[in-house]
């Protein structure tokens, strides 16, 4: 077998990691629900740009016709009778929770 | 004793050499010794340990004969065990306590198995070296230098440094594989939906398996024999007859045919590896199987498609944690929003983070169709290639990992992570059964011989990594005693 | 200007399974807060989803009762969000593909003409659990027995002109999901919601205005009344110059208006995506057949039986038909008493009058179909007149609510000695008394004032307390004034 390249070495090295633009990462961290703070940004959007820059790899294939693999297994859903085999287990679930009262979990007060 | 294989133990364990009690004491004595080197374990389960081998011990005078009957095992610390701490590495869950076992947990318990503890792995399987676990690094036994790579790095190490004889492992995308490369053990992962995820953390839903460390294929093959199996909880469990793998590992080589994936020897390959592994291919084709170069032309798509596709999933699988039902809750909440970010912020770890903002951005407005459906198409691409290779040759077979293991802290960037899985990430998103057995050293460190199967062959991945055991005794070397027995 | 109003809804129907759509745990209501969740409802760490095969079927079923495609590979994916009634930070729905597709309703408008209004699709979802922000003082409570509770999400075209026209297909839904015994309608519970978009352009104008989306309005009433405050809302907002805000909007039942929903307004990216622990729903067409076979008779095709098989007016038919009990209870009646047009007149004026008064369903009517058919035939066979049959039917409720149970007609006509008096004899002395005692009235009569008959049947029947045969006493009466 001839010695061969990685064929990836190829792809995303020749892009230049473009960083996401700030707006970007804050409306990204936002809907995650996850803090960025101000000294981290710029490092954390240069490590998620090069990870973009390696994945836009995938733009250069041609995937016309091909249909989206969402599964490997490419079988039919089970259907579950419908029957309640559960029982109440309040007390030993809720047992994991942070915060509980009264058998309600709390958190801070929701304003609707 | 501790690095007898698991059909060893249970044999010595019959003929009464010695209890399920006394080797369970003796795994317990070596990961107290050890442990504090290593950090394979985040839990230790002495007493219950104990009580179970004494149960099996029991079991076995009143004339119980199963094959895994009073041996120990550790298990991830991603699969849920009843009342016992499962932490998915992470600070988010460092003291859960969940209420039910996950299946493979059942399973093993069931068939008498003795869980000695939960081990180390990189924080919610996100990582290839076992350096993002909220506990710490484990070292690898063959040099504590090194990492003994990831995720399920515990597990690996664990079995490599003889604390237990058989581990439980969960591969997303080469988490049993490459660590079994890393550390000279048996990594197999089986077809995706072939043992359950109940109970099993999750990381991309569509990608995760639970799968088996052990000394040999044959250890392996029992374990299988025990985890694989529908169950209705998981709706992705296949229904179809688990094969009796242990009876099928005899079967000789001739006339199997091996495909060898090109693009498994390019450039970057260390030398060592390449030559072991072009070693080993020789002695397949010694024992009568024929090798047949094949190619898999999509395969320097699939670092790129698993990683849009196993944030995305991961980013919603991991929107659960929010400290508000069992977990971390940051101190003293101002609102609901500062509740969540807070908990998310503080709980997750740098890379988990990394993650679940790359897979936020990979499905949000506008990005869906370039980055996920683009993804999954190309999925389809690289299942076509084994497809199309399987028509042609039984088994595929390459290197594990294009080197051995590194040492902590050496690929400080992502992407350079990322790429380690090279070799192993196309088979999980094809869903194939895959194994990497130990096939030579460099410098004194293992390395692995990927085997690689169709849909549920299983049996027949097992079988040449079991024929290829019988040939050579890779799999039998122990870690220079000096690393270890030095603490 | 004159303005049109466009107004589409999304009605969510709660399924009337035993179990959750992905846990096999208990879904009634009104059980003590979190009793009836599991780990999986809970998101914990590992547990997985399974399909509930009835909340399927039941989809289904509305999707063939409303003529509408069902679709043969329909997937489920996340939709993703946070907040606190949603354990696993995102709802498991269905966007790309939703088990039914385009179907149609019809309704009745205020004039009487019929008009289809299309569905879009609808698909299905588990519900959230419910916050509860009253009980404590800092914090809100978290009570996740609604969670996974299967929902199946009716959305409409924006083809509904009017707020009447509104009501007239939320309750069309009603009646069929209720017919198809998927839901139990109950509004006030829950068990059926509805959003409403709501917006208004110039007649003629074929570009749509900005809409606004009302949320969550739990009766018939508010849903008719809530759209009405936004229309006019919208049409002060437009002749003021201003523009309307795209905006969701809480009705508010006891000022009556709508008002803009706090929080919650940052503007959601969902991230839907195929949710991977869930495979492709995949339908043969004997699974569909099956169930296309199981239909019952829907509320559209019994009303036009009811109109030729019985030769009930279209407005009666449609009133016995809009529920499925009541439909039931009218063709017990009618095939009892064999009287279609009395059971349906008795039906519509009398039995709903006190199924109004008493706030009771038809379901726990306290007068039996039995009963009423019973009280019809003693009216046919001449035993009582219509009157009385009044007094007897009010006598059953009556007895019903003070709880002696169930009243026997015929008892009660003898007991209270109500039967008619036919003899003719008894007849021809009531009407010779009448005449004594009414001499001018028998003078005018005579004298050509025909209509003074009617006066004189009338104390002929007051004098039997009722009880006389009026038919017998008019004819009687004529032959002696003759």
């Amino acid at each position: 077998m001839a010695p061969h390249e990685f064929q990836y070495n190829r792809g995303f090295l020749a892009h230049t990691p473009v960083p996401l633009d700030k707006s970007e990462i804050d409306k990204v961290a936002r809907l995650a629900r996850l803090r960025i703070g101000p000294g981290e940004a710029d490092a954390v959007a240069a490590r998620i740009g090069e990870i973009l820059a390696m994945i836009d790899e995938l733009q250069a294939v041609d995937t016309a016709g091909v249909e989206p693999l969402a599964h490997p297994l490419e079988v039919r859903q089970r259907l579950r009778a419908d029957e309640v085999t559960e029982h109440d287990r309040r007390d030993e679930l809720l047992a994991a929770a942070p915060a509980s009262r009264n058998g309600l979990l709390l958190v801070p007060k929701v304003i609707e | 004793m501790l690095h007898l294989s698991v059909s060893e133990l249970s044999a010595e364990l019959s003929r009464g050499a010695v209890s399920s009690v006394e080797l369970t004491r003796a795994c317990l004595e070596r990961i107290e010794r050890l442990n504090p080197v290593l950090n394979a374990f985040v839990t230790v389960c002495t007493a219950s340990a104990l009580e179970q081998a004494g149960q099996a011990d029991l079991a076995r005078a009143k004339g119980d004969t199963r094959p895994l009957l009073g041996i120990p095992v550790a298990h991830k610390d991603i699969f849920c065990t009843k009342g016992v701490r499962t932490t998915c590495g992470s600070r988010m869950l460092r003291d859960f306590l969940p209420p039910y076992d996950a299946w493979v947990v059942e399973r093993l318990h069931g068939a008498g198995a003795v869980m000695l503890g939960k081990t180390n792995m990189d924080e919610f399987a996100m990582g290839s070296s076992n350096e993002t676990s909220h506990f710490g690094v484990a070292a690898n036994p063959h040099d504590l230098g090194r990492v003994p790579g990831g995720s399920s790095g515990g597990s690996a190490a664990a079995v490599a440094a003889g604390l237990c004889p058989m581990a439980t492992g969960t591969d997303t995308g080469g988490s049993i594989r490459q660590p079994a490369s890393f550390c000279g053990v048996s990594g197999f992962k089986p077809s995706y939906g072939r043992v359950s995820r109940w109970g099993m953390i999750a990381f991309a839903s569509s990608l995760d398996q639970a799968g088996t460390l052990t000394r040999s294929a044959a250890d392996a093959a029992l374990m299988m024999r025990t985890m694989a199996g529908l169950d209705h909880r998981d709706s992705t469990s296949v229904d179809r007859p688990v094969d009796d793998y242990p009876n099928e590992l005899d079967k000789p080589l001739r006339g199997l045919r091996v495909g060898v994936p090109i693009v498994h020897f390019a450039k970057g390959l260390s030398a060592g590896v390449e030559q072991g592994i072009r070693a080993a291919l020789a002695q397949l084709e010694d024992a009568g199987a024929t090798l047949l170069e094949i190619d898999l032309p999509n395969n320097h798509l699939s670092v790129p498609a698993y990683y849009v596709i196993a944030p995305a999933e991961a980013s919603a699988n991991l929107a659960r944690y929010d400290g508000v039902r069992y977990g971390y809750r940051c101190a003293d909440p101002t609102d609901l929003d500062d509740l969540y970010t807070r908990t998310r912020s503080e709980g997750f770890g740098e890379e988990v983070k990394r993650r679940i903002l790359v897979g936020s951005y990979a499905l949000s407005a506008g990005y869906y169709d370039a980055y996920y459906r683009k993804a999954q198409r190309v999925r389809r691409l690289i299942r076509n290639d084994f497809a199309s290779a399987f028509e042609h040759v039984d088994v595929i077979a390459g290197p594990t990992s294009p080197h051995v293991a590194f040492a902590h802290g050496a690929k400080a960037d992502p992407v350079q992570m990322y790429l380690e899985d090279i070799f192993t990430i196309a088979v999980n998103l094809a869903g194939l059964p895959g194994i990497s057995i130990p096939a030579g050293m460099e410098n004194g460190l293992p390395f692995g011989l990927q085997i690689i199967g169709p849909d549920f062959a299983e049996a027949r991945v097992l079988n040449v990594a079991h024929q290829f055991q019988q040939m050579t005794d890779w799999h039998l070397r122990v870690p220079e005693s000096a690393a270890l027995e030095g603490h | 200007m004159e303005w049109q109003a466009v107004i589409g809804l999304e009605v969510h129907v709660q399924l009337a399974t035993r179990s959750k759509l992905f846990s096999p745990t208990a879904t009634a209501f009104g059980a003590a807060a979190n009793t009836q969740v599991n780990p999986y409802d809970l998101a914990m760490p590992g547990t997985l989803p399974t399909l509930n095969g009835e909340a399927l079927r039941m989809a289904i079923r509305f999707g063939l009762a409303i003529g509408a495609e069902i679709c043969r590979h329909s997937i489920f994916e996340r939709k993703n969000y946070f907040y606190p009634d949603l354990p696993k930070g995102y709802q498991t729905s269905q966007l790309q593909f939703p088990i039914v597709g385009r179907g149609s309703i019809r309704i009745e408008c205020a004039d009487g003409s019929e008009r289809c209004i299309g569905v879009t699709r609808a698909h299905m979802e588990e519900d959230a659990g419910k916050s509860l922000h009253e009980e404590f003082a800092n914090e809100s409570g978290i009570d996740l027995n609604r969670a996974g509770t299967p929902l199946l999400e009716i959305v409409s075209e924006p083809e509904l002109r009017s707020a009447a026209e509104a009501v007239a297909y939320l309750k069309k839904l009603h009646s069929i999901v209720r017919y198809l015994g998927i839901c139990d309608g109950d509004m006030s519970q829950g068990s059926m919601r509805c959003d409403a978009n709501v917006s208004i352009r110039p007649r003629g104008e074929a570009k749509l205005g900005t809409r606004t989306e009302i949320k969550n309005v739990n009766s018939f009433r508010f849903v008719e009344k809530a759209i009405e405050y936004e229309l006019r809302r919208q049409r002060e907002v437009l002749e003021d110059g201003g523009t309307i805000v795209q905006e969701t909007r809480l009705y508010d039942s006891v000022l009556d208006e709508t008002r803009p929903m706090r929080g919650k307004e940052e503007s959601n990216d969902y991230r839907y995506f195929p949710e991977p622990d869930l495979l492709p729903v995949v339908l043969d067409e004997a699974f569909l057949e099956q169930l296309r076979s199981e239909l019952p008779e829907l509320p559209d095709s019994r009303k036009e039986r009811f109109e030729a098989e019985y030769g009930l007016s279209a407005y009666d038919a449609g009133v016995l038909t809009a529920n499925r009990d009541m439909a039931e209870y009218f063709e017990q009646v009618a095939k009892a008493c064999g009287d279609a047009k009395l059971a349906a007149n008795w039906i519509t004026v009398e039995l709903l009058a006190l199924l109004n008064r008493e706030q009771l369903e038809i379901g726990n009517s306290p007068v039996s179909a039995a009963a009423l058919a019973r009280l019809i035939s003693r009216i046919s066979d001449g035993t009582i007149s219509g009157k009385i049959a009044k007094a007897v039917f009010e006598q059953l409720a009556k007895d019903a609510k003070d709880g002696k149970g169930a009243g026997d007609v015929d008892e009660i006509i003898e007991g209270q000695g109500l039967r008619q008096v036919t003899d003719q004899g008894e007849i021809e002395q009531l009407v010779e008394r009448v005449i004594a005692a009414n001499a001018p009235q028998v003078e005018q009569y005579r004298g050509g004032r025909q209509q003074v008959l009617g006066y004189l049947v009338g104390q002929a029947m007051k004098l039997s307390q009722g009880k006389a045969n009026p038919a017998q006493v008019n004819k009687l009466l004529r032959e002696k004034l003759r």
